[in-house]
């Protein structure tokens, strides 16, 4: 079981009109992606293995208005939303789930893999924890070509035991890198919770070990995740070091899409589903007349008519041509390939 | 008496049949225990043997690799199972530089008697990183076993051996496969490693393979047999030690040899198989070795790039019509 952070009670509006529609805006266009994806795989368009971000979007909310375009971001396979979040077009996400030559990596990514430069979008790894390192590593780079960029290097709450986090945690501290590592805890990694992996369940504590500023925050919500994005984001660029948040989810539906998620309770997934952000954000900018019905509607008509074009940019887009298996494998052109 | 079982449940069998017999054999590794396994091997195996010996670990595959590494050091011998071998990787410094260095650098005051377990190979539309063969890669270090089978018969013979076997072995299974069934027996038996076995008797050609490309060996087998052609189809089971004597009295018999490999062309078990047969079989060769593996790339996702990536009938069939000299 994981710990549900406490119900705040209906706080008052904090930020402009154009940021929370930004981030409800956002949330849906991922919320919708996701569950059209998922019927995509049932209709076996969509293949191998596949994990959907329904339920953590606020996280993704949070980032587009925290984090600067020039700023780096690097995640692991559960990665359409935060994708889509850094500006990749659901055209391009939807048509790499398809395995067509229209996507964001030509359909040689799939699901687990997005990649863009101009978008600074670092991958989708599907190493658990490989990330931890190659963030950090991005981070390297920025501080040694003197930039005030920074890395998010977002991993799950499974990654968080990987010895890599931990010897990247010593040199990012040791060497005062821009680097901000995210753990996403949806509670579990498989069917594992994050009590049975470890004694300290307060993920956040790790960053303790290293004297690196280290917060739990509420990822139900876009406010919380923005405030804490964007003061640690402060710290970072002032050039004292990486700064760590675990940011508190959840994830709706199973693992992936063959995980039937027995692990856990009816109860549990209701408690956070009670809270949903997508929800909750509608809710607030009505309640607090931040914008009208008639203006929210406005933006779901054009959610609904973007991912309808993107499932159809997706079908229309040819399969790679099998001679594709030889390209991008090295930079060399000529490279003697064995037959 | 024997029954269909699948592989899945052929491997559970072979671990709990050991691990009642010895209580110093235990399972450890991720979602092996309350999630029954992630592609359900151990399913049940938790409720027979409790948490003392069928053992979840957080993801941290060095670190739990080479806990079982000290075990087997001490007296016990685990299983170690890794999701699949890609993740594996990470625990490469604990098989490589640890259990298979223990007996020769403790001059055999220790030995390290563990089997690391779990599925190698390509399982449909995974792409790069979840998509790998890496039975070449372990072959390559002495001090290692490996076995590589997708049989449910094999698969239970072998794994009861390689828990009892006192040197570090790698159990290579398939993804794609844990459901598939073949007749085992009731009572108990073992199957020796190192010892490849004759699926099918010929006398035109020799097909060598293992693990799941079997079945694109044997299916060609059909189809060559339709043309008139008789192929005898060889299947390794073990990869290292390798069974020459058995490819190459084949190869006696036929003079003719096609290797079936899903692992990279470059240093894979096909190019050892090609050495051997040249070296013990020079003189009764009428055709030059050919392989068909997987292709010199990485695996991306596309479907239609898997296809292109994957060893195939057809290739196998145009491999043979190649050392038949026939069109
Ligand atoms: C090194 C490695 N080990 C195991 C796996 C298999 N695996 C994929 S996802 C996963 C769980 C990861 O959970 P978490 O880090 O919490 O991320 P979440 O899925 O919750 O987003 C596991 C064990 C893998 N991909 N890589
Ligand atoms: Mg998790």
């Amino acid at each position: 079981m994981t710990k549900n952070p406490a119900k705040k009670g209906a706080k008052k509006a904090a930020y402009s009109k154009k940021t929370y529609l930004k981030w409800y805006e956002m949330m849906l266009r991922i919320r919708r992606f996701e569950e059209r994806t998922l019927m995509a795989y049932g209709q076996q368009k969509v293949r191998g293995f596949c994990h959907v971000y329904i339920g953590q979007e606020a996280i993704a909310a949070g980032l587009i208005t925290a984090i600067k375009p020039e700023d780096a971001i690097v995640t692991a396979y559960r990665q359409h939303g935060i994708a889509i979040s850094r500006g990749i077009s659901t055209k391009e996400a939807m048509a790499e789930l398809f395995g067509k030559s229209g996507g964001i990596v030509k359909g040689k990514g799939g699901s687990m893999h997005f990649f863009s430069k101009e978008k600074r979008f670092f991958g989708g790894n599907g190493i658990v924890g490989a990330q931890i390192p190659i963030g950090t590593g991005i981070a390297f780079a920025e501080k040694y070509r003197g930039t005030k960029n920074l890395c998010v290097t977002m991993f799950g709450d499974g990654a968080a035991r990987q010895g890599a986090l931990y010897e990247s945690f010593n040199m990012a501290m040791t060497w005062k890198l821009p680097v901000l590592y995210i753990v996403e805890n949806n509670g579990y990694a498989m069917g594992t919770s994050v009590e049975r992996t470890s004694n300290v369940s307060d993920m956040y504590k790790i960053g303790h070990a290293f004297d690196m500023p280290s917060e739990p925050v509420d990822g139900m919500n876009p406010e919380s995740v923005h405030e804490a994005l964007e003061k640690a984001a402060k710290h970072i660029r002032a050039g004292k070091g990486p700064y760590y948040l675990e940011i508190k989810t959840y994830r709706y539906k199973g693992h992936s899409v063959s995980d039937p998620a027995k692990y856990r309770t009816k109860t549990e997934l209701e408690s956070y589903k009670d809270r949903d952000p997508v929800k909750e954000t509608e809710k607030k900018i009505i309640d607090n007349k931040i914008a009208t019905k008639k203006e929210i509607d406005a933006i779901k008509a054009a959610i609904k008519l973007e991912i309808d074009e993107a499932v159809a940019f997706a079908e229309s887009s040819p399969y790679p041509d099998p001679s594709e298996l030889y390209t991008d494998n090295y930079m060399q052109k000529d490279y003697p390939f064995l037959t | 008496m024997a029954r269909e079982i699948a592989l899945r449940d052929a491997l559970r069998e072979a671990m709990s049949e050991e691990m009642r017999r010895d209580d110093s054999v235990f399972l450890m590794g991720e979602e092996v225990a309350e999630y029954n396994g992630a592609y359900k091997v151990s399913k049940g195996m938790l409720d027979e043997f409790g948490e003392r010996r069928v053992i979840d670990t957080p993801i941290a595959e060095l670190g739990f690799a080479g806990i079982g590494v000290g075990a087997a050091m001490n007296g016990l011998r685990p299983i170690i199972e890794f999701m699949t071998w890609n993740f594996a990787v990470l625990a490469f410094d604990q098989i490589v530089n640890n259990a298979a260095k223990t007996l020769s650098q403790s001059a055999g005051e220790f030995n390290c008697p563990i089997v690391f377990r779990g599925p190698s190979g390509a399982a449909g539309q995974l792409a790069q990183q979840h998509s790998q063969t890496f039975e070449s890669w372990l072959a390559n270090c002495p001090g290692l076993k490996v076995v590589s089978t997708s049989d449910p018969y094999d698969a239970k013979g072998l794994l009861k051996t390689a828990i009892r076997d006192d040197d570090p072995i790698c159990f290579m299974e398939s993804e794609i496969m844990y459901g598939y069934t073949g007749e085992v027996p009731e009572e108990e038996y073992l199957i020796p490693i190192g010892k490849a076995r004759v699926r099918r008797e010929g006398t035109d050609v020799t097909l060598v393979s293992y693990n799941k490309m079997i079945l694109v060996a044997e299916q060609a087998a059909e189809e060559l047999a339709k043309e008139g052609i008789s192929a005898e189809v060889i299947d390794l089971r073990t990869i290292r030690p390798m069974d020459h004597k058995t490819i190459v009295d084949s190869v006696k018999k036929t003079n003719r040899i096609v290797v079936i490999d899903e692992s990279w062309p470059f240093a894979g078990v096909s190019s050892e198989i090609t050495y051997v047969v040249q070296k013990q079989a020079f003189d009764y060769l009428d055709a030059p070795v050919i392989r068909v593996n997987a292709a010199d790339t990485s695996l991306p996702y596309a479907g239609t790039l898997v296809d292109a990536y994957m060893p195939n009938v057809k290739h196998v069939l145009d491999a043979v019509k190649q050392v038949m000299y026939v069109r």
